[in-house]
């Protein structure tokens, strides 16, 4: 396991004490989970035992079919592990996917209101916090708008607003920025540090973009593919503010790709 | 435009971000919204344009027709039609044809919405209720429902309720299967959004399954109301009550008449009337397309 010592650099938001008590991590025991049944059967997951704590930031890499994405699915409760344990300790999910998934038929207020109102949230408190949440992904102005007159990165901002409306411990993203050019996607790294530092969110990134899990993450767990076995974690002792193409960025996810190659290899032989 | 300008400048902001917002806004598609009653001005004309030309080219190959002297002594040109027409406006029997067929067509059409909203409910969501009676409403919508008038004018009468009766059976298939199929092809990564967001049951179903099965509900309305109006029209040359002039009564005295020109002239009301209501659906259709973002022009 090429485990990097950690607490060189521990970020100012991990430092801080939890907020209002106790904020629940993600935990993942042993967990497997198989598509279809006899020959047809596909093991996705297996044996992945994985822990989030409170507020980190931890990404999730792998080649294509290592099941990422399916491991998100079993945390955020919308499917059912095969075998094993998974626990996000009663702490309330939200998820963001690839594609903004908002609601064609609302407007960006619309969308990031609706969330509230799932929550019982009445309508003078759920029109502040919306207008609060569209500044905060600097949409303000843009609140009338329907998601098809938006382009690709407001939506997905419009869909980080709502993810944010649900006030959850747990945020899942599963590589929320990958249809997006790269200066946008740039752009959206800064923010989604700036608002993952004014709370204590702990998030769980899928990504395949090995840059990018060590711009943005505490930690970066690496899987395997077919099944998805967590095969190596790496530390991100970096100090924030992070840029993409800075030299210890480059540095460390060179060290995951090398990883993920010897993986690879591993797998083709 | 207002999207084109940068909406804000906020010192606490960093000017890259309000950059890219302002690059982001002029990648968006732009908005097509002049002010409001010139674009309705320019709507009208666009829908408008057309209707006239082609009236106007039947109108001439009809009189070409009438000139070339075919059938001419039973088979009357535009002229003598649209003035028989201009005199049966002038009487109150046409009108109160009309209203009678309207309200049936209102009540027929009404309950069938009713019945087959309810039913499609049921049906989407219920799984055995599915598999019973799921492809015996494809079944119904496929059957032609002027079949079905002996059997209402056996267990009715020759009363308006077995017209009515004819209609539903008519429109209801479909609407309850524009709903059916509208919640079916709810897009499963917005169910999973929907209840990310902690949306379940009723809620769920209010503010997410109803309002992405819209477009496909209204597309069921839209052919229910044509079966609608065809069963209408089936069942008033089928059905004549005494004492209650209809559009289709008017019709058949027409052919007990041999009176063409009043006949040509009733069947223009007909299709003036269809071509409204369907251009009202047209409306509400081209109207949710837009809000949707599902038009060429605007994405």
């Amino acid at each position: 396991m090429a485990r990097q010592v950690s607490s060189v650099t521990v970020t100012d938001r991990r430092a801080a004490p939890p907020v209002g008590g106790l904020r629940e991590s993600v935990r993942l025991r042993s967990v497997s989970k198989v598509f279809g049944r006899g020959s047809s059967a596909v093991r996705a997951l297996d044996q992945v035992t994985l822990e989030v704590p409170p507020g980190e930031f931890t990404c999730l890499i792998g080649a294509s079919g290592c099941g990422k994405s399916t491991l998100l699915s079993l945390v955020a409760g919308l499917e059912q592990p095969t075998s094993g344990e998974v626990s996000t300790g009663g702490g309330r999910v939200a998820f963001m996917f690839q594609e903004p998934a908002l609601f064609p038929w609302l407007t960006a207020t619309g969308n990031v209101e609706l969330a509230l109102r799932a929550r019982g949230i009445g309508k003078a408190e759920r029109r502040r916090r919306t207008a609060e949440l569209l500044d905060t992904v600097h949409l303000t102005g843009f609140g009338g708008k329907r998601p098809h007159q938006l382009s690709g990165g407001m939506r997905q901002r419009v869909a980080l607003a709502r993810a944010l409306a649900q006030d959850a411990d747990v945020l899942l993203m599963d590589e929320p920025f990958g249809a997006l050019d790269a200066m946008t996607r740039d752009v959206l790294h800064d923010e989604l540090d700036r608002i993952c530092a004014g709370r204590r969110l702990t998030v769980l990134f899928v990504t395949h973009n090995v840059r990018e899990a060590v711009r943005l993450g505490d930690r970066v767990v690496v899987l395997s593919s077919r099944p998805g076995r967590v095969i190596a974690e790496f530390d991100v002792p970096i100090e924030r503010p992070r840029r993409i193409d800075s030299a210890p960025v480059a540095e460390l996810a060179a060290r995951v790709t090398d990883r993920l190659r010897e993986e690879m290899s591993r797998d083709a032989s | 435009m207002p999207a084109n300008v940068p909406p804000y400048v906020d010192k606490n902001v960093p000017a890259y971000v309000q950059k890219l917002t302002y690059l982001e806004s002029l990648e968006a598609p732009p908005d097509q919204r002049g002010p409001g009653y010139r674009r309705l001005a320019a709507r009208a004309w666009s829908a408008l344009w057309p209707i006239g030309l082609a009236i106007v080219l039947v109108l001439a190959v009809w009189q070409l027709i009438h000139l070339s002297g075919w059938k001419q002594a039973i088979f009357p040109g535009p002229g003598a039609v649209l003035s028989n027409l201009w005199h049966q406006a002038q009487t109150g029997l046409l009108w109160h044809a009309i209203a009678t067929t309207a309200q049936r067509a209102i009540i027929g059409f009404g309950l069938a919405v009713l019945i087959g909203a309810v039913v499609g409910a049921l049906v989407s969501r219920i799984r055995p209720l599915r598999a019973a009676v799921g492809s015996l409403i494809t079944g119904l919508q496929t059957l032609p429902s002027i079949a079905w008038f002996p059997f209402a004018i056996i267990l009715f009468g020759i009363s308006t309720q077995a017209i009515l009766f004819v209609i539903i059976l008519g429109a209801a298939p479909s609407v309850a299967n524009g709903l059916i199929a509208g919640v079916d092809y709810t897009p499963p990564l917005l169910l999973k959004a929907g209840k990310m967001m902690g949306l379940r049951r009723l809620s769920l179903y209010r503010y997410l399954i109803l309002p992405a099965s819209l477009p496909a509900f209204v597309a069921g309305l839209k052919q229910g109301w044509a079966f609608a109006w065809r069963s209408l029209m089936a069942g008033e040359l089928l059905v004549i009550i005494a004492n209650q002039p209809s559009l289709g009564v008017l019709l058949s005295t027409d052919q007990d008449q041999s009176d063409m020109a009043s006949a040509t002239a009733i069947i223009i009301v007909i299709l003036i009337l269809g071509i409204i209501v369907h251009s009202l659906f047209s409306l509400a259709d081209g109207t949710i397309r837009r809000r949707w973002g599902l038009t060429g022009q605007d994405s």
